[in-house]
């Protein structure tokens, strides 16, 4: 029997959109603390530690987001760990958060003129003081932009757990038209739902980041490549 | 642990893994070309004179670059058919990477528009250049020349994502060992050993665009 496409059907989808955005909460929160480590190593002094985490960086940004979610489900399933696709879904896209914040933060650390670290030096801090005190909080402001550039492909990239079988958003969407074969409004509903979520950001991101250039503030000529996933 | 390793089964199936790199690799080259003229007249369109042209594109990039890849591979999948457009999974693969791209490289094509000074152009008007001339050789060269590297970056990513269009099974990499693993249930080695396909490919794509970079714009003075 097929479903008509009713009220109900919205609403069901409205509700998924809770389960993308708390995915998103989830995998920033965590990207946020591995990112922080990634960034801070990538400017450590020891090549060895600088060299570990570049390769992380470029082994996570050089390989597709959907791969990472398959061998992280299929890889805590062979540990014996029961294949939950929510819990691997977060940790996969922490994984993944953490290697683009953490290079977008490190351009903005290494975006801090370097007569800031001399003066740190001249004020007989050490390399992590001078990180904590002098140039983080300089970097923190350029980094809001990008960041939050970011957040927009983080929300999108959610959109990949449905493939494992996690019901967000996109899930929510293959059971609505499953149910009542009306693709067309069904996934234009959807892309218009992600619309309202990702937009505000990335506007307001535009504009944190125009306000950063009229301030005259050395806005980090971040390469943050627009990301599609 | 109980599990053990069987790389040797994907060894085996290693063929089957070049065929699906080299279709990935295909599909990816054709969505760049195309994706790239898409926004090459997007971004022309964007300094057009018409208010509803410009309007016009600036809805279509803001509408791609905010809804997720997979949302608009399955709307043009599934959705369009009801509009009579009916497409293979292969055509309908290519349609939305070329789609996505385009949007993107509209964006990065602008940016580098607007980076051309003005004076070069009234150089270009002062010594009797048509305007099609103006557009191609003082305008779009010097443009992507600037722009190459993030075009570059976006190429990749668009690579990356056609691991995406498996869920339609369209004819790629992922798609093929989707298949293979069905079979043998050997998932995690198989998705671990395209997973470096994967990586070699982006590397490879990094060293060509570095390499195209030289050869193609070395002859326009260097970069600013």
């Amino acid at each position: 029997m097929i479903r008509e496409f009713s009220l109900g059907e919205v609403w069901f989808l409205v509700l998924a959109l809770r389960w993308t955005v708390l995915l998103t909460l989830v995998a920033f929160v965590g990207g946020t603390v591995g990112g922080s480590a990634i960034a801070v190593l990538r400017v450590a002094r020891s090549p060895m530690l600088r060299g570990a985490a570049a390769t992380y960086i470029k082994v996570l940004q050089g390989t597709p987001l959907l791969m990472q979610l398959y061998l992280v489900y299929f890889g805590a399933n062979l540990l014996g760990l029961a294949t939950d696709a929510w819990a691997s879904a977060a940790l996969a896209l922490t994984l993944y958060a953490s290697a683009f914040l953490g290079e977008i933060w490190r351009g903005c650390i290494q975006a801090i003129p370097r007569v800031q670290w001399e003066g740190a030096q001249a004020l007989a801090l050490g390399h992590f003081l001078a990180l904590r005190l002098v140039i983080l909080p300089q970097a923190l402001r350029i980094a809001i932009p990008p960041t939050v550039g970011f957040l927009v492909q983080l929300l999108k990239g959610t959109s990949l757990a449905s493939i494992i079988g996690f019901t967000e958003l996109t899930r929510a969407a293959q059971m609505v038209n499953n149910a009542t074969f009306r693709p067309f409004v069904t996934y234009a509903l959807v892309a218009a739902l992600y619309f309202i979520l990702c937009w505000p950001l990335s506007m307001s991101s535009r504009r944190l980041e125009r306000r950063l250039d009229r301030e005259g503030v050395a806005a980090a000529r971040v390469n943050v490549v627009a990301v599609n996933t | 642990m109980g599990y053990v390793f069987q790389f040797g089964t994907v060894w085996r199936e290693f063929d089957h893994l070049l065929l699906g790199a080299w279709l990935t690799l295909r599909l990816s080259a054709l969505a760049m070309v195309f994706g790239l003229a898409v926004g090459i007249a997007g971004a022309q369109a964007k300094a057009s004179s018409s208010r509803l042209m410009r309007g016009a594109v600036q809805v279509y990039v803001e509408a791609i670059r905010n809804t997720p890849f997979l949302v608009q591979l399955l709307f043009i999948y599934l959705g369009l058919p009801s509009l009579g457009l009916r497409l293979t999974p292969d055509e309908a693969a290519l349609l939305a990477m070329v789609v996505n791209l385009g949007a993107y490289a509209t964006e990065i094509v602008r940016a580098g528009i607007e980076a051309v000074p003005k004076g070069q152009i009234e150089a270009g008007r002062s010594l009797g250049l048509k305007p099609w001339q103006i557009f191609r050789f003082i305008v779009l060269m010097p443009a992507l020349r600037t722009v190459f590297p993030a075009l570059g970056s976006q190429f990749i990513l668009v690579m990356l994502a056609s691991s995406v269009v498996s869920v339609i099974s369209a004819e790629e990499l992922t798609a093929i060992t989707d298949t293979i693993v069905a079979r043998n249930f050997r998932s995690f080695e198989f998705y671990f050993v395209i997973t470096g396909i994967y990586l070699a490919m982006s590397l490879a794509f990094q060293t060509l665009f570095a390499g195209i970079d030289r050869a193609l714009f070395a002859r326009w003075a260097d970069r600013a």
